[in-house]
């Protein structure tokens, strides 16, 4: 179980193949892998985006993300779980967050992957502040559900 | 007794400082310490709070060395 915050662009799947070089011991048990990757878009609420600032709260964060990982290995039958996730000056395409979840069964797997997802958007503390191409700054002021506004 | 309050994002913008230091006898709730350190602001509507890093109501105590921190809904991801 991990949790990483990361002041530079990362690659994930280089994290992934570095973290699954650790599992080695698990790796028989393991039938069942899910991941989120989150990047950033070029565009929000109509506006064209050109970059952002991801302000945190060093200490919460990373307490917030662990309780989280252990409620997901309460609920789930998980072998392992790894949140990474990135702050400070980031711009368009460049991946914000990866979700990894270990486990011998897809349901777990995706599950899992999704509360994780979910509770990081509503209980970590990071906020989003973007600059548009006209150069206003603006803060985001709330999540989305995750789908598409019709 | 002191404590150590926190304001992040667009709250810390809004009040324009990122902490205090409130000098206090007694019991106090965290919604004291919002009125004490912000006479002249209502408590904003959705702000989150937290004592030492967890999430609290308002009507939470704080003791000596907490660290309070308000702020906004968050958006990460």
């Amino acid at each position: 179980m991990a949790v990483t915050i990361c002041t530079n662009p990362f690659n994930p799947y280089e994290v992934l193949q570095a973290y699954e070089a650790s599992l080695l011991q698990s790796l028989g048990s393991i039938g069942a892998t899910s991941l989120f990757i989150g990047t950033m878009r070029d565009f929000n609420e109509g506006d064209h985006v050109k970059g952002m600032t991801l302000e945190y709260y060093p200490g919460m964060t990373e307490k917030q993300l662990d309780k989280i990982l252990i409620d997901a290995q309460n609920q789930w039958a998980l072998i392992d779980s790894l949140v990474v996730h990135r702050v400070g000056d980031i711009f368009p395409k460049e991946p914000i967050v990866l979700v990894a979840v270990w486990s011998s069964h897809r349901g777990d797997a995706f599950d899992a992957c999704r509360f994780i997802m979910e509770a990081l958007k509503s209980k970590a503390p990071f906020w989003k502040k973007e600059l548009l191409v006209n150069q206003q700054e603006r803060w985001v002021a709330k999540n989305s559900d995750g789908y598409q506004s019709s | 007794m002191s404590i150590k309050v926190r304001y992040f994002a667009s709250l810390k913008e809004s009040i324009g400082r990122s902490e205090d230091e409130l000098i206090f006898t007694g019991p106090l709730t965290v919604y004291d310490v919002w009125q004490q350190t912000n006479p002249d602001k209502d408590r904003p509507n959705q702000v989150l709070v937290a004592v030492n890093m967890d999430y609290v109501d308002w009507d939470n105590l704080v003791k000596d060395e907490d660290e309070v921190a308000f702020f906004p809904p968050v958006t990460g991801g």
